[in-house]
């Protein structure tokens, strides 16, 4: 982390344009944000607007054909795969539908970071992995193959990797998407808990706008040792959590939750009245 | 036309150029730390203890044939008792190596195209790549050590067997002496053949290996992709062990041959 205080930004994009190989036309056109360290950033779009892209870019796993893309002030654009390994030390990823290594146990999934590069004592190996088991309530998963578990299972310990070694920023990628609405509502849970306690920077990419303004609205304190949720429904309120709508590879709206709801951009309205009733004209 | 032409010569040469990188890659990581030695162990159990089973019948089987179609030839001239050294020279020169490294890439170049390839298509390569770790180090680099060692090593088994199953059919069904035919057999081979038969399997594992990760680690298109990646690895191994066969063949007979 190179500067201090929150003004720094986490990530920024400037006019970064990319196209896949093979593709005609570009899938990011022009796209430029910020995000500020502390905060949570939710992505919208539809499904193929170039969500997932933009998080393989802060990655490193991909490289914009131009434009600038910094992680905590740094360039990452000249930087080689070697290089980019220091910057991927502050991230953790969520996969879209986990990408559990299906070779590897639930504990040696978790710990694969730990086990990569920091060589700990078996130990303390263990340990840790348990807490983080716990954290995510699947203490009892430790040594189940990750075939064996249900797709909410499967996502819990994928955060519980993406947090093993600490980074100050995690990238969701659809992490509710394609579970039941409950078990949708636990990983979100957990998304708060993680960004409250643990100080976390976020970005959560979704289509699922209950998902995010459950993410935006929530908020947990620990109170004499016990977590407790609390959720807050006047949105003018809520300065933590930005938005931003992606549509065919550009940005349309960036903003707090009620400027989301006062927009007048066509795709976003198109989008709230696709999923809440009160939009609908 | 012109144009689809160009087309395919570019895309040609981008899957040749990835192909290189691949090889390459896995084979530089070689040279620094860290070294996946379990990973190594792993596949080295899943290609050589796994290919025991078809690569000894299929030795067996070679070895056996060879000698009842030879016998025809050689009675021709009077020349049954040279059965041993027809057998043992071309098993180990020529069908030991290859009929191996087919078999093998039937099993293991498919498996590996099929594995890394839903790894790619799953996000579990992305998912090395985010955690720091290098996917041609930990996943290619293994496995070309693991193909060529043990590819040779189950060649020199394929070799043995099949030239048992000579001996079994030149005794019981040709009525030959042992003695006359492993004296032939042994005699026969030369340094140079030996030479030929250890360096062919090396190059076959290296082709098998590299052809089935280059085949997964550039799959597209989902779970069909996958199947198609598969599928390709086979084609493609086989047909460039065949032909790197051929032009080994004038190289060794060219250099090394007296
Ligand atoms: N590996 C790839 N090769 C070629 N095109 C791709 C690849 N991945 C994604 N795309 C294309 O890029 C666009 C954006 O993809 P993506 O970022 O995955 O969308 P989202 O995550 O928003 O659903 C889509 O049109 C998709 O077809
Ligand atoms: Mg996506």
């Amino acid at each position: 982390m190179t500067g201090t205080g929150d003004s720094v930004n986490v990530i920024s994009f400037r006019d970064v344009y990319f196209g896949y190989p093979g593709n005609d036309d570009y899938t990011l056109k022009g796209v430029s944000f910020d995000i500020r360290a502390g905060s949570t950033e939710v992505i919208l779009g539809g499904s193929g607007s170039g969500k997932s892209t933009i998080l393989k870019l802060v990655l490193g796993l991909i490289k914009p054909n131009s434009g600038v893309i910094a992680v905590e002030g740094r360039d990452i654009g000249p930087l080689s795969e070697d290089d980019l390994m220091d910057v991927r030390a502050d991230i953790g990823m969520v996969f879209q539908e986990g990408a559990l290594f299906d070779s590897l146990s639930v504990s040696e999934n978790v710990g694969f970071r730990l086990r990569e590069h920091e060589g700990l004592p078996e130990k303390e190996f263990e340990e840790r992995i348990s807490r983080l088991l716990g954290f995510v309530g699947l203490s009892e998963f430790y040594d189940r193959s990750p075939s064996d578990l249900s797709g909410g299972q499967r996502r819990r310990v994928a955060v519980a990797r993406a947090m093993a070694h600490h980074p100050e920023l995690i990238l969701y990628d659809e992490p509710t998407t394609g579970l039941d609405p409950i078990t949708g509502s636990t990983i979100c849970d957990l998304i708060v808990k993680l960004r409250d306690l643990e100080g976390v920077t976020s970005v959560v990419v979704t289509h699922q706008l209950r998902d995010a303004f459950q993410v935006a609205q929530s908020f947990v304190m620990l109170v004499d040792g016990e977590i407790e949720y609390h959720r807050v429904d006047d949105v003018e309120l809520l300065y933590g959590t930005e938005f931003l709508v992606l549509n065919e590879g550009k940005l349309v709206f960036q903003g707090r939750q009620r400027d989301l709801f006062r927009s007048d951009e066509p795709y976003v309205h198109k989008f709230l009245e696709g999923q809440i009733p009160a939009f609908r004209r | 036309m012109i144009d689809a032409i160009s087309e395919r010569v570019k895309s040609g040469l981008r899957s040749l150029q990835d192909y290189w990188s691949i090889s390459y890659g896995a084979a530089v990581s070689l040279a620094s730390r860290p070294r996946y030695w379990r990973e190594t162990l792993d596949q080295m159990d899943f290609i050589g203890v796994g290919s025991l089973t078809i690569v000894t019948l299929t030795g067996l089987f070679t070895g056996m044939v060879l000698t009842v179609q030879s016998s025809a030839t050689l009675d021709a001239f009077g020349a049954r008792p040279y059965v041993g050294r027809m057998v043992s020279l071309s098993m180990l020169r020529e069908l030991g190596p290859v009929l191996t490294a087919l078999m093998v890439t039937g099993r293991v170049g498919s498996g590996m195209a099929a594995e890394l390839g839903s790894m790619v298509v799953t996000q579990q390569i992305d998912a090395l790549r985010s955690f720091g770790t290098d996917p041609l180090r930990k996943l290619v680099a293994p496995r070309l050590i693991a193909g060529v060692v043990m590819v040779p090593a189950l060649t020199v088994l394929s070799d043995a067997v099949g030239m048992i199953g000579g001996y079994l059919v030149a005794r019981f069904t040709l009525r030959l002496g042992t003695g006359l035919y492993w004296h032939s057999s042994l005699d026969a081979i030369k340094m140079h053949d030996i030479f030929m038969g250890l360096i062919k399997p090396f190059v076959f594992g290296f082709i098998i290996v590299s052809v089935g990760c280059y085949q997964g680690l550039t799959t597209t298109g989902g779970t069909r992709g996958v199947g198609e990646s598969t599928t390709s690895s086979v084609v493609v191994g086989s047909v460039l062990i065949l032909a790197s066969d051929y032009f080994l063949n004038l190289l060794i007979l060219r250099f090394v041959y007296p």
